[in-house]
């Protein structure tokens, strides 16, 4: 037995400090990040990243972790909006902060109420009534003015900018830690809930649910539990993403194809791991800048632009379907670090 | 607690039927406390069934389940995992996503007293509790063997392994009884021996009531006090194993050529 133990247990503290050396190779750039990457790919390609990744994070925790099919992401994330704007505009005493989190409540509030469908029906069937949502509130916020204000042009925006406790954070960096804060904050929070039992009781009723029942686990609790958390954590990257990235939003910011988008970044992600969120949002807002730098060096000048724009997005589902078909478990099984080294870390002769 | 003369579970008249088709048929039968009892009987006679019945899978059509003196139409699952069933499911109904562990740990999950708030910022009645739970776990793992297994993800386990497991969460949550559906099948010969031996230790040690269903009579007649032999859903024999083995109708009818064993 020792013999087997022994060299098992060597590696571990090794990997512990390689991990540690990682993680600082890691955190250092992320915080440095606005000092080294220019104003264009700050606004344009990192904030809009991780603002899908964390609502890319929420769905996964409904879809991924539960088990929960969904195409509402784009319904809650617009609720978020919309209540981050009403909030600024009417309790101009609320701190931002404070608004996203009372906005990532009301949006779990509704998240909850269209997700009890859920504890009677299942599959592609729940998808109608996720849908409904989508359509339930792009028609809602459209239709009585009072939502955006009453402005001509049914847009929002913060009447105030952003800002958090006083501070400015209109500039690059401003959004930049803003959405890098919140993001770290609700990894970090979810990372946790996944690992508990309410995590467990999630896994448990994606992988069967009547067994779940059976020994206790309370189903129906764990679904709109699901639906609430994904719910609350959508609706603060809808807000992040109306007046962090985009600045003023309009109901078509959340559309279906944004619903869409977010359920594409964790089936390629990885559905049921937290870094799938991250690796998936990292696959759709890079790979067509990619393949537009390719395109522009290759053939511009020769060919049609609005043509090459088509041949791209062409180019970019059919990636899709080719490495779905590869890897059908997502970007985190392919980049992941392998379940067996993890096991390690369990040392066996705990007795 | 319970008076001795008071059965941990009754049936009285129970019937089922799925579209018609009956499944079983105004069966009753009584499970004394601290017993194994053993359903037998072929395949389709209705004893998957029963056991969804008494964990409220199933909704029975007629008659009534005493359970430790409290009457009940039907079950609810939540409710039957509250009074301290327990369930071992037949082809394995594991959380295939999951490690070892967390599949015995969500066996605890009826016990667990946290809010979601508690949980994501890790207040130290998540750790405590988190950590009461593993032990818990641990504990349970060990007796079968599958510590070393612990955060392997089980679906990547073989079957046999993957029974222990099963039978580990449905025990984790200290049941009073548990109703367990071929601990055995796909098992070898001294794996058979080994989960036989651990599911009579828990019988005598903790007291544990245990509903089983299991098609190797020899092992049935070994471990069980207390013998049911269904067929379409009806109850053909019931009584102590010398009894039943000796029973010309439950050979006619299930035993048949397998006699000649028996009597060896």
């Amino acid at each position: 037995m020792s013999e087997i133990d022994l060299p098992i247990a060597a590696p571990t503290i090794d990997k512990v400090g390689l991990r540690a050396v990682g993680l600082a190779a890691i955190a250092l750039p992320v915080l440095a990040g606005p000092f080294l990457a220019s104003e264009y790919w700050i606004n344009a390609i990192i904030v809009p990243f991780l603002i899908l990744s964390l609502a890319g994070l929420g769905l996964n925790l409904l879809t991924g972790y539960a088990g929960q099919l969904s195409l509402g992401a784009g319904a809650f994330m617009m609720v978020g909006a919309y209540a981050t704007f009403s909030l600024q505009l009417r309790v101009p005493d609320l701190p931002l902060p404070l608004a996203l989190v009372v906005s990532g409540l009301i949006a779990a509030a509704l998240g909850l109420a269209f997700g009890i469908p859920s504890t009677r029906i299942k599959g592609f069937y729940l998808i109608v009534s996720t849908l409904a949502a989508q359509f339930f509130f792009e028609w809602l916020f459209l239709k009585f003015p009072w939502f955006y204000d009453g402005n001509s042009s049914a847009t929002i925006a913060l009447p105030r900018g952003l800002t958090v406790f006083g501070l400015n954070a209109e500039t690059p960096h401003g959004r930049y830690y803003l959405t890098l804060g919140t993001v770290l904050l609700v990894t970090l929070l979810s990372f946790n809930l996944v690992r508990s039992q309410t995590g467990r009781n999630w896994m448990a009723t994606r992988d069967m649910d009547t067994a779940a029942a059976v020994i206790g686990v309370p189903v129906v609790r764990a679904k709109l539990q699901a639906f609430a958390v994904s719910s609350f954590i959508l609706g603060i990257a809808g807000a992040l993403w109306a007046f962090a990235y985009l600045g003023s939003a309009s109901v078509q910011s959340f559309g279906l194809s944004r619903s869409y988008q977010i359920l594409f970044i964790i089936i390629i992600g990885g559905l049921g791991t937290i870094r799938g969120a991250y690796l998936g949002a990292a696959f759709v807002s890079l790979l067509p800048l990619a393949l537009d730098w390719l395109f522009q060096h290759l053939f511009s000048g020769h060919v049609d632009a609005g043509l090459l724009q088509n041949i791209q997005k062409g180019i970019f589902g059919l990636l899709i379907m080719w490495f779905l078909i590869k890897e059908p478990e997502g970007l985190a099984r392919l980049l992941g670090v392998k379940l067996p080294a993890r096991r390690r870390l369990f040392p066996s002769s705990q007795t | 607690m319970t008076t001795p003369t008071r059965p941990a579970l009754e049936l009285k008249n129970v019937s089922l039927s799925f579209k018609g088709v009956k499944a079983i048929s105004e069966l009753s039968f009584r499970v004394e406390a601290g017993e194994i009892c053993a359903l037998i009987g072929p395949n389709g006679a209705g004893k998957s069934s029963l056991l969804n019945i008494l964990n409220g899978v199933y909704v029975p059509d007629a008659g009534e389940i005493i359970l430790e003196g409290e009457h009940f139409s039907r079950m609810q699952p939540l409710e039957a995992a509250r009074r301290g069933i327990g369930r071992g499911f037949q082809n394995n109904a594991l959380f295939s996503g999951m490690s070892v562990i967390d599949n015995a740990i969500t066996g605890l999950s009826r016990h667990s007293r946290l809010t979601l708030v508690e949980e994501m910022f890790r207040l130290p009645r998540a750790r405590h509790e988190e950590r009461r739970f593993r032990e818990r776990a641990h504990e349970v793992l060990r007796l079968f063997g599958l510590d070393r297994h612990a955060a392997t993800v089980v679906g990547t386990l073989p079957y046999g392994v993957q029974k222990k497991v099963e039978l580990a969460r449905a025990i984790v949550a200290e049941p009073r009884l548990v109703l367990l559906d071929e601990p055995l099948a796909g098992m070898n010969a001294s794996e058979k021996q080994e989960i036989a031996a651990v599911i009579a230790r828990l019988n005598r040690e903790l007291k544990l009531t245990i509903v089983l269903i299991e098609h190797d009579i020899g092992i049935v007649l070994e471990l069980a006090h207390h013998v049911v032999v269904l067929d379409y859903g009806r109850k053909l024999a019931d009584g102590p194993p010398e009894t039943i083995r000796d029973n010309p109708d439950v050979i006619a009818a299930y035993l048949g050529s397998e006699r000649a064993e028996i009597a060896a």
